[in-house]
């Protein structure tokens, strides 16, 4: 079986600060990380080859630092990786990196199935994957809790949606989105450290998928971010201090609707 | 729309695709490959009948004015849950009425095996039309057909704007409409708005952990789309006087070609709690130190008609159940009075509940975050303000 992981190197929003003169991220110092929900889609891939056999390629869009982490899923299992990279793809919307990311799906051939994270913490749409789907024509599953069984044809999963779970059969190749729920995902062993940093990491560009500037990264981008602010603020914001018993009243007037008690 | 048909190196030169066209535009040159004139509408039939994949069909607006005006309009995705539209459903057409400000017309589309008075309760909700499509196999929502039936849709009706829910289902069919269409799509917008000079869609949504709110527009391309987040969009009040159209859409083999299939439908045990419904959230955080607690909060939710949320810190710690997590990662909650007992107020806690009328919060951390943000505020510990206003307002009550 040939399985494909798509991974995004991310900024770990956790450590994001904003810049609270300008409204802006302050992304210097803020370390770079595999999208935490990427290493479900990897566990979860790594997971069927171990069963069925094959091999579990990793590809990132991203700059040539992006390696790292396509380096790190070499690590934890995969067996080779390639980075998806050029001037040209820089800023790109989810349309044209699914745009990128399908032609690079489709360079590698014969794949059975493209596993993705449920969604990249930075951008957060979870548009990815589907979108590639949609480029290669593909069916889909998304937001799968469980695989529930995988071969050469088909595969079987839960999607967990609001109301409950819908078990979804789907033929391959496929493209899949994983959630957290899905599995465990293993730790780097030693092995797979002394291999990931061996690891030849092809790059691949416009030109090696064929791709025009037109199609890829700003140009090809349907969607322009034009403005970005820092949520907007509540004002108001009366604070209490004082004894329980005052404080009490207060906030019992308040969720009783009675007036007195200032 | 414009755009152009790619034949592709793999053209064997065979010909099906010659014979398949309605319009004559295919023929195959000297060198055995098709070749495309300018009698091509973009219509993808040939698409489908090649053997070999080497025909696909690229759609383009390259900003083109004229192309762009050629789009009027709201349609929005309507999503069924037990034979009834989904609340979400009625806050997209709410929103809708409020963007088109009484000029463009509401349309909503209901893919289903069974409408009842969907149709109508969708009119009453604000829609002019209603787009059905009603077959048996559309009881559970699956991404080929619903896609199918979107683009057809859109590409016949021309809307400006497409507005579905951010749900599992808009999130899962959406991306792949965009892709179809070759179009933008902006992912869990939490505001929109037309802007004035040139009445382009300004869709607003969290990014970077909510840490950024962007503001985002498709500019060269139509329809303008958004998924937008369930429970911060207000529906309007039925209407049971207002009017509209129900159009029924011919099921055609194509609508019903699917790769998939829905094997099993397992709905969610118990009565499963829905913070988005209440008009009073009471919401614990770390600061409950563990789940015997949480009780506490019941029993004030209890008494005040409303229901308890969570931090994620708290759901994480096992202390209470997911599906009452409010923020980025858990639901989104607008009710009338929000109480934050024992939270910071981080910025992905705060995405899910600012839109409350009123934030009240009780932290003993003078500092803490979310006195930045509430309404009203009031430092103290949790662990006596809580059990001491339960009895206060049972004394009052009295
Ligand atoms: C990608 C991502 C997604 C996230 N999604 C969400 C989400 O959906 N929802 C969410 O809530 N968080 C989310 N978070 C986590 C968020 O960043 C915070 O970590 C979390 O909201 C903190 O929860 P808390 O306020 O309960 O805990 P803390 O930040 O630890 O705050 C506890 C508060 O309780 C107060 N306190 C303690 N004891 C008492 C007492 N006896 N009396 C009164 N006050 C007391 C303390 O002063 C403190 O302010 C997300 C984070 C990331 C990175
Ligand atoms: N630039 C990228 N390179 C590789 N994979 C990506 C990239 N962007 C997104 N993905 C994948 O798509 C998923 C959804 O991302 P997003 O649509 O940005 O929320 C991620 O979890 C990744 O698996």
């Amino acid at each position: 079986m040939k399985f494909v992981v798509a991974v995004k190197q991310v900024p770990d929003t956790a450590e994001v600060r904003i810049d609270p003169e300008r409204g802006t991220l302050i992304r210097d110092g803020v370390p770079s990380i595999m999208n935490p929900f990427d290493a479900y889609a990897l566990e979860e891939a790594l997971k069927w080859r171990d069963e069925l056999g094959g091999i579990v390629t990793v590809i990132t869009m991203g700059p040539p630092q992006a390696e790292a982490v396509l380096r790190e899923a070499i690590s934890m299992g995969a067996d080779d990786a390639i980075l998806v990279s050029d001037r040209a793809f820089a800023g790109a919307d989810t349309w044209a990196t699914s745009h990128t990311l399908a032609a690079a799906v489709t360079q590698l051939g014969d794949v059975d199935a493209v596993f993705f994270g449920k969604q990249a913490i930075d951008g957060d749409t979870a548009q990815t994957g589907p979108s590639v789907a949609a480029s290669l024509d593909w069916p889909q599953i998304t937001f799968i809790g469980k695989v529930r069984e995988l071969n050469e044809k088909q595969i079987t999963a839960e999607r967990y949606v609001e109301t409950g779970t819908q078990v979804v059969q789907a033929d391959l190749p496929v493209v899949v989105t994983i959630l957290k729920d899905a599995n465990v995902p293993r730790v780097p062993s030693l092995r797979g450290k002394m291999k990931s940093r061996k690891a030849q990491i092809p790059v691949w560009g416009l030109v090696d998928l064929g791709l025009t500037e037109e199609e890829t990264g700003l140009n090809g981008s349907p969607t322009k971010v034009v403005v970005t602010a820092t949520p907007e603020a509540r004002t108001g914001g009366q604070i209490h201090e004082g004894s329980t018993e005052e404080l009490v009243s207060k906030l019992a007037d308040l969720l009783l609707g009675e007036e007195g008690g200032e | 729309m414009s755009g152009y048909l790619e034949i592709k190196d793999s053209c064997t030169g065979c010909g099906i695709c010659v014979k398949t066209c309605p319009v004559k535009a295919l023929s195959i040159n000297d060198s055995k490959r098709a070749v495309v004139s300018e009698d091509c509408t973009l219509c993808s039939i040939c698409v489908d009948s090649c053997p070999f994949e080497s025909l696909a069909v690229h759609h383009s607006f390259g900003g083109n004015e004229e192309e762009l005006a050629k789009y009027a309009g709201i349609l929005v995705l309507c999503e069924m849950r037990n034979g009834s539209p989904d609340r979400s459903t009625y806050e997209l057409l709410g929103e809708a009425r409020k963007l088109s400000a009484g000029e463009k017309e509401v349309s909503v589309l209901v893919i289903t095996d069974d409408a009842c008075d969907a149709p109508e309760k969708l009119i009453h909700a604000g829609a002019d039309r209603v787009f059905k499509a009603v077959h048996k196999d559309y009881k559970h929502f699956s991404t080929e057909p619903w896609n199918t039936i979107l683009t057809q849709v859109i590409l016949k009706e021309k809307p400006e704007i497409v507005l579905a829910a951010a749900t599992t289902t808009g999130r899962d069919v959406m991306p792949r409409v965009s892709k179809s269409l070759d179009t933008g799509l902006t992912a869990d917008c939490t505001e929109l708005r037309i802007d004035p000079e040139n009445g382009m869609l300004m869709q607003t949504r969290p990014a970077f952990g909510g840490n950024i709110m962007a503001t985002i527009v498709c500019d060269r391309t139509r329809p303008q789309m958004s998924t937008v987040r369930p429970g911060v969009m207000k529906p309007l009040d039925t209407d049971s006087s207002r009017t509209g159209t129900v159009v029924d859409l011919e099921v055609t083999a194509e609508m019903l070609k699917n790769r998939s299939r829905v094997l099993e439908f397992i709905p969610t045990e118990g009565d499963e709690v829905d913070i988005t419904e209440a008009e009073i959230v009471i919401s614990g955080g770390r600061g409950m130190n563990n789940p015997e607690n949480f009780d506490l909060l019941h029993e004030l939710a209890h008494l005040l008609g409303g229901t308890v949320g969570a931090s994620r810190a708290a759901v994480d710690n096992g202390w209470i159940e997911y599906p009452r997590q409010v923020g980025q990662t858990g639901k989104t909650v607008q009710p009338a009075t929000y109480i934050a007992v024992g939270i910071s107020g981080a910025v992905q806690h705060r995405v899910g509940m600012q839109s409350s009328d009123v934030i009240y919060a009780v932290n003993k951390d003078r500092d803490a975050n979310i006195f930045e943000f509430c309404t009203e505020g009031f430092v103290g510990d949790l662990f006596e303000i809580i059990p001491a206003l339960v009895k206060e307002i049972q004394k009052r009550r009295k």
